[in-house]
């Protein structure tokens, strides 16, 4: 399957992000193709979250072009809320708002956002709580929930706005270790469904198993790209070796 | 800046630590403050009508007075305080400097200095009624205090549920008026509840510009009957009481927001 001729949903080239004296991106490039499920993994402090971070914009970045969906972020023509609406982004401590039931966690944007009515948002919304199992929670505020289902209704919460590509940033790193399957499971039936998707994680299983290509970073550079076969079975990165042999 | 700082902010009270959450028991220091001011004025009407009791007649407007510049001053402060928090945390340049300047000069002057200058200033330019220019000055001042409360509020919502309204594709406005002024109401509200016993008592400051509030009142009847001592003993214990009551319904107010979390 040639990924070459389908459209790049993210086109990020010789981006760099330093802070202070650090540089927490340097000179990366990256391109997420259309329908693609991208892993990126590694050490710590190599950079993964930050970029994942600046293809929304939450995080600046200080030199280089990232280009979304055709909107280039850093265009001063481009309004960066029209970006995000396509752009969904599930948090490793979830951030749902307490304030708010599920359903109105759910419903929120869309109704402020993409200006549906409270009727539309709402059965959109109560399809997807069906989807990932916590219809059932629709009611309830998110305090009264456990972390598994927290994060599956910030999942849902996220495709209420219909995004064109999904950004997870370690989204099972704060579960208690029995949570960690429902909310993989969640994101594999998206992946099925066709999503874009860039996901940063320690799940390696879940690497091998939805990646289409998997990214390993290391002190804010892409150090080895390739199928989740390839890049398992024969890092040719010596970084890389070392970071596989520390954690299977 | 840091985290210290802002937690001083939010827990100072003046005075309105009492009553303290751990006061269960019978005899709490409030309930003897509280229960002790209004049993001594009891007495003192029943021992000695003359002249207690004349006294007690001759104050309840000035308490009416104290009350409309109280309740003014702390709806119109909590106006300059939103503004001003939204301004110190604002990264427009113009915005964020006056609100900080404001809070500057403001914490700078003595209160009574600043009923004073805004009595006379404004005195100079329209003609209002003493109660209005006591109003807008105690607004004044404490709308500076009340801004640093916002900002401090603001701040302390977690900076995930700003994140998390952003990347929805929710603009600035939207997720201040959403998702974060919501949130930060309940950090504020016991605050803002100190502010106002707070300012229940600077109130009596205005007395100093021809307003006839409690302490006024007080000061007229005293100074026609030479009754000085036992006025001024029934004007503090009636500040007492007031002041008292309110931090009971502040308290209570806060538990309630505290347990709907």
């Amino acid at each position: 399957m040639s990924t070459n001729s389908r459209r790049k949903m993210v086109e990020a080239k010789e981006i760099i992000k330093v802070y202070g004296s650090f540089r927490a991106l340097d000179r990366v490039s990256l391109d997420i193709y259309d329908g693609e499920k991208v892993v990126i993994i590694g050490p710590s402090g190599s950079g993964k979250s930050t970029l994942l971070r600046s293809i929304n914009r939450l995080e600046e970045i200080d030199r280089g072009t990232i280009v979304v969906d055709g909107m280039d972020l850093y265009d001063p023509k481009t309004d960066i809320t029209k970006v995000r609406e396509e752009v969904g982004m599930v948090f490793q401590s979830f951030n749902l708002f307490p304030h708010k039931t599920v359903l109105e966690n759910l419903t929120l944007a869309q109704t402020v956002v993409r200006k549906r009515s409270k009727q539309e948002a709402e059965e959109k919304a109560m399809m997807l709580l069906e989807r990932v199992g916590l219809a059932a929670k629709a009611k309830s505020y998110p305090g009264k929930l456990s972390g598994g289902q927290q994060q599956r209704v910030a999942i849902a919460r996220s495709l209420a706005m219909d995004p064109k590509l999904m950004l997870f940033d370690e989204p099972t790193s704060a579960l208690d270790p029995e949570m960690i399957g429902e909310v993989l499971d969640v994101m594999k039936d998206l992946a099925k469904e066709g999503m874009t998707m860039a996901v940063v994680t320690h799940e390696m299983g879940f690497a091998r198993e939805v990646a289409d290509r998997v990214i390993f970073m290391d002190a804010g550079r892409i150090v080895e790209e390739g199928t989740p076969e390839h890049f398992f079975t024969a890092p040719t990165h010596e970084r890389a070796k070392l970071f596989l042999s520390q954690i299977l | 800046m840091g985290t210290e700082a802002k937690k001083q902010i939010i827990d100072v009270g003046d005075g309105a630590a009492i009553p303290r959450k751990s006061d269960r028991g019978l005899f709490t220091a409030w309930r003897i403050a509280f229960f002790g001011a209004i049993g001594t004025i009891g007495y003192l009407v029943w021992s000695k009508p003359d002249p207690y009791l004349n006294i007690i007649k001759f104050v309840p407007d000035g308490i009416a007075v104290t009350f409309q510049v109280t309740l003014g001053a702390i709806l119109l402060a909590i106006v300059i305080g939103l503004v001003t928090g939204l301004g110190r945390i604002s990264k427009n340049r113009f915005f964020n400097g006056v609100a900080s300047l404001y809070v500057e000069v403001i914490r700078g002057i003595p209160l009574l200095v600043q009923i004073f200058y805004i009595y006379y200033a404004l005195g100079t330019i329209v003609k209002v009624p003493a109660i209005l220019s006591a109003i807008i000055a105690m607004a004044v001042c404490y709308g500076a205090y009340m801004g640093e409360v916002v900002r401090a509020g603001i701040e302390s919502i977690a900076k995930g549920q700003r994140e998390a309204a952003l990347s929805l594709g929710m603009n600035g406005r939207q997720t201040m008026i959403h998702v974060i002024l919501p949130q930060a109401v309940k950090v504020i509200l016991p605050p803002v509840g100190n502010e106002f016993i707070a300012l229940l008592k600077d109130s009596s400051l205005v007395s100093i510009i021809a307003v006839a509030d409690l302490l006024r009142r007080g000061r007229e009847y005293a100074s026609e009957s030479f009754t000085y001592f036992e006025t001024y003993t029934v004007i503090a214990l009636i500040y007492l009481i007031i002041t008292l009551f309110f931090s009971k319904i502040i308290g209570v107010m806060e538990e309630r927001v505290s347990v709907n979390k």
